[in-house]
């Protein structure tokens, strides 16, 4: 397994070897996926589509209907004007949905379309939306890919009609739908009014019935994005993935934005209740708190099996930061903390954290797997934690493996589960203390089997 | 039929309307010849199950050579979609020594790449990689932006190789090229032709073959292998599941080409044909018939008696341990229906296996085949050329003046071409019964409607349509990616394909679908009486 991958680290200026990122489109149509009945669509070469949707197919095992401008080499040569206009017509005649939101490709960027004039061109029906994000491929990850159409959201739809309100913008960040179910239940145990958006619950974890329909029940609907203009805050949670879009609805609507870290572990979740509380004016109810105390003792009762081993977690920077700091909350020593997304802001970040904790761990951003693998090979480590991509690594070291974050290819229900709130930490300290013990059990010889641990 | 057909085409635009209806037919034997419209152009706005050249090229073809290092030159997307993702299983075979199969190489390309040439960065990476790795070849597959920003590829591959003394290979295989994955097998077995293919002389046994278009999803390859080796068969190469580039280049020594996936690699067996005289066989490792089939046709080829002998005792011993497993799996599929939509040649290939349980295939469609994949190669003079097709490069070669021969005498070839189809295939219409529809590139609109007019048990096709036909309550089998299952090819594959269809049908989810409180009343008795 990975037999190639040699323990000398070779530095490389040029070529990436199994990437810890993919590219801004993907992230764009995850984030259109979360507005009600919205059709995501990508101008560019057909191909590009068909792998965004069939690698959102995978992680959460679930129909991506999302359309494409199929450009031929003319249309790549003379420009995609035609070809998007085309589109926008055939899709609300053929699908019809209530919005069509628009990203660009690597290939549309290179050859510089200019997407407003064209929405501008198009023939829209009375009363339904077109929105459009620039998402050049050859820069940032699919984590901007999706800042990038929250960012669009805001441009495009919200809307402050000068009428005020006390309600809250939840932005979740790229998370699966389980984590926004989870969001919205502590929101409304805390009689909240929010508006969550992109909100891919409903769309991306619907249930089966027979009947199908192309657009599921749920998703963010586009009055409530309009409105969220007179929300009275926005609550972004993972900086990387919502904050842009909290600070451009703060621009263009003066709705006071708040960044939070995704609530992943007890303090990032103690923060998200503390300011849904403030800006809200409700308390945090003793159904919240008694969750809270349940994971405290959890982690009393098992820290044993985890508390001093090391870990190596890499995926999308909020949900790592998120996990570094929940990794620490449990006593346990986050060693390597990689992201395929580039920026430096993450390694600061993270790096601030280990120093505090007084941890001696590498950070790195804008890394890949292989490199990874490496720092593995010469320091390794106890627990891997990240996506499928690390099964081969786990093989090739003998590194058992936490399943989380995106995307997660070869095992189902992972999407439907937190791992945000109390419950979604309660959920990750059953992972990891179980990884943990089955690498004991198989471990050991018959006479250390033991029947209670 | 058809009048419900219409019914289903009238709904779109005008435009889209005129378009479609060419890709849409009932088979009618009295009207054959009939003619589809197939590898077009896909509508612009249309949610097309279609992918790009470069998915074909790098993801299909190039891909499975476990024994190169393949670059894709782009953004980071591309190679990241491509790796690992189609199942080609390849093992470290002893004294191979490379299976790079479980790595993805991109050269990232970046905003500066893009406005400044990416030229530079693509050979400091080839340059790592050959430090890195060591590899004996290099592939680079090209992505949209390389040829919008004039990257030559080309260039930088001739002047790599000289550089590090390693075959680098590139493929322009950016992905608006052609209207599918289809333009990208072609530039990929044009690529393998011209560059490795011809390039080795290992000596070779009696009765060499190349396997061409077999991928080894879920180790079909390796079933194919087994069977062959048992009869007797040396196999020199396979394109391109568990392949390799040092293998492929001494495939113009095999005395016969088997061709598995016609649409993906007839280029190369013409190309063999036409250079070193090697005729090709159309043979179908997918269901148990023709699988027989395909086992007699190439004994017969070589017409030795061993051989024969040796295939019918393989075949008869192979069906003895089989047949009571199938039965049992019949039982439960008889009767039912299959719509497939498939690939370039799938939808053809599995229509046996499903017959073979009982199934009937009512509707069966491509994704990217062409005209001669449908109604047989009898057309390809007549396909038209556009300005689609016309881009990508046809090479023709002609007969190698030192290596070029002819394995039958012309007699004995004009004598089996009765009996079998030598260099031919004859498309997927003609296995076709009466009053089934074909359907070419079709789209999430008409799987809908066509799921709701022909209410089909089963719906074999890839990720993107699975999971919708979930949702109608119906099985939907992956026939690119078995499901994670497999091999379904061969005898024993068949009983595995066979096992997975009668599970899926009988798993008890379909039969929780409706809660008891939709299909009864929820009060009853004394309640309802002080309700009322």
């Amino acid at each position: 397994m990975l037999d190639h991958t040699p323990k000398e680290c070779i530095e490389r200026k040029a070529l990436v070897i199994n990437p810890a990122k993919t590219c801004q489109p993907l992230g764009a149509t995850y984030a259109a996926l979360g507005i009600h009945r919205c059709l995501p669509h990508s101008h560019g070469s057909q191909g590009c589509q068909m792998y965004f949707r069939s690698h959102l197919n995978r992680h959460f095992r679930e129909p991506v209907e999302a359309s494409t401008s199929s450009f031929t080499e003319g249309a790549a040569v003379f420009g995609g004007g035609a070809n998007l206009k085309t589109s926008i017509k055939n899709i609300f005649s053929i699908y019809d949905p209530d919005i069509i939101a628009i990203h660009t490709t690597c290939l549309s960027e290179t050859i510089g379309d200019d997407i407003p004039t064209y929405i501008a061109q198009a023939e829209v029906p009375e009363g339904k939306f077109v929105i459009h994000a620039n998402t050049p491929s050859y820069v940032g990850s699919h984590i901007v890919g999706f800042s990038n159409m929250v960012k669009g959201m805001v441009k495009y739809l919200c809307n402050n009609n000068g009428n005020p309100n006390r309600k809250i913008n939840i932005i979740p960040g790229f998370v699966n739908p389980g984590d926004m179910r989870e969001i919205k239940r502590i929101l409304k145990a805390m009689e909240i009014d929010f508006t969550m958006f992109p909100d891919t619950s409903g769309v991306l974890d619907a249930p089966l019935t027979g009947d199908y329909t192309m657009f599921p029940a749920g998703g963010a609907r586009v009055e409530d994005i309009v409105a969220a203009g007179n929300s009275g805050a926005t609550l972004a949670l993972g900086g990387f993935a919502s904050g842009d879009g909290a600070f451009e609805l703060k621009k263009k609507c003066k709705v006071p934005a708040k960044v939070l870290q995704t609530p992943i572990g007890i303090n990032a979740t103690d923060e998200l209740l503390m300011a849904a509380s403030n800006f809200s004016g409700r308390e945090i109810p003793a159904e919240l708190e008694e969750e809270r105390g349940q994971v405290i003792d959890i982690m009393a009762d098992l820290h044993q099996h985890y508390h001093g081993k090391r870990a190596a977690i890499f995926g999308d920077p909020d949900i790592l930061i998120g996990l570094a700091a929940f990794l620490l909350e449990l006593g346990m020593i986050p060693k390597y903390v990689l992201t395929g997304t580039p920026g430096a802001l993450f390694k600061k970040e993270v790096d601030r954290m280990l120093q505090e904790a007084g941890v001696d761990g590498r950070v790195i951003s804008g890394g890949d797997l292989f490199t990874l693998h490496q720092l593995l090979k010469n320091e390794p480590v106890d627990l891997l934690m990240g996506t499928t991509y690390g099964k081969y690594i786990s093989r090739a070291e003998d590194i058992p493996l936490v399943r989380v974050g995106f995307p997660v290819m070869d095992r189902g229900v992972h999407s439907y589960l937190p791992i945000v709130g109390y419950r979604g930490a309660m959920r990750l300290v059953e992972m990891i203390s179980n990884t943990l013990l089955d690498r004991v059990d198989r471990d050991a010889p018959d006479e250390n089997m033991e029947l209670i641990m | 039929m058809k009048e419900k057909i219409k019914k289903i085409m009238e709904k779109y635009p005008a435009k889209v309307f005129k378009n479609r209806k060419e890709h849409v037919l009932v088979v009618n034997k009295c009207e054959a010849p009939q003619m589809i419209m197939a590898d077009a152009r896909t509508i612009p706005g249309i949610i097309t199950e279609r992918g790009c050249t470069y998915a074909g090229c790098k993801g299909v073809v190039v891909g499975p050579l476990k024994d190169t290092v393949a670059i894709t030159h782009g953004p980071i997307g591309c190679g990241y979609y491509s790796w690992l993702t189609r199942r080609n299983r390849a093992r470290n075979n002893e004294g191979e020594g490379y299976n790079f199969l479980t790595y993805c190489f991109s050269t990232d390309m970046q905003e500066k790449d893009i406005i400044f040439g990416g030229e530079n960065k693509l050979k400091q990476a080839i340059g790592e990689a050959v430090e890195i790795f060591k590899p004996r070849s290099i592939m680079i597959c090209a992505t949209c932006p390389v040829g919008l920003i004039g990257d030559d590829i080309n260039a930088v591959a001739n002047w790599a190789e000289k550089e590090f003394d390693t075959q680098v290979i590139a493929f322009s295989c950016e992905g608006y090229k052609g209207v599918s994955q289809s333009a990208g097998h072609h530039i990929a077995n044009n690529g393998l032709f011209k560059h490795v293919i011809g390039t080795g002389d290992e000596p070779v046994g009696e009765y060499s073959v190349n396997i061409l278009g077999e991928y080894n999803i879920g180790g079909d390859g390796w079933e194919i292998e087994r069977l062959l080796k048992t009869v007797g068969y040396h196999i020199i190469s396979i394109m391109s599941g568990d392949g390799s580039v040092e293998r492929l280049r001494n495939a113009h020594k095999a005395h016969l080409n088997l061709v598995q996936c016609h649409r993906s690699t007839n280029y190369t067996a013409e190309l063999l044909r036409a250079q070193y005289g090697t005729d090709w066989l159309k043979i179908n490792f997918l269901g148990i018939e023709s699988t027989v089939q395909s086992l007699r046709d190439i004994a017969k080829y070589f017409g030795d008696r061993k051989l024969i002998d040796r295939t019918e005792a393989l075949i008869a011993e192979e069906l003895a341990i089989i047949q009571p497993e199938m039965e049992k799996y019949r039982k439960l599929c008889q009767g039912k229906t299959a719509a497939l939509f498939v690939g370039g040649s799938r939808a053809n290939h599995f229509q046996g296996p499903f017959k073979e349980l009982g199934m009937e295939t009512v509707l069966a469609g491509f994704e990217f085949a062409h005209r001669d994949d449908y109604e047989g190669r009898e057309v390809i003079p007549f396909i038209k050329e556009n300005a689609d097709n016309k881009n990508i490069e046809n090479i023709v070669v002609g007969p190698d003046r030192e290596r070029y021969r002819l394995v039958l005498s012309r007699e004995k070839y004009e004598q089996l071409n009765k009996e079998m189809s030598l260099n031919y295939f004859k498309g997927m219409i003609k296995i076709m019964d009466d009053g089934s529809i074909v359907v070419d590139d079709i789209n999430h609109y008409e799987i809908e409607s066509f799921m709701k007019l022909l209410k089909p048990d089963v719906f074999g096709s890839g990720i993107k349509e699975k999971y919708v036909i979930h949702k109608m309550g119906t099985l939907s089998k992956q026939l690119h990616s078995y499901d994670y299952s497999g091999p379904f090819a061969g005898f024993r594959g068949a009983v595995i394909f066979a096992r997975d269809v009668a599970m899926g049908l009988t798993t008890p989810a379909w039969r929780l679908i409706k809660p008891k409180w939709k299909t009864g009343p929820t009060l009853e008795g004394d309640f309802i009486r002080e309700v009322v």
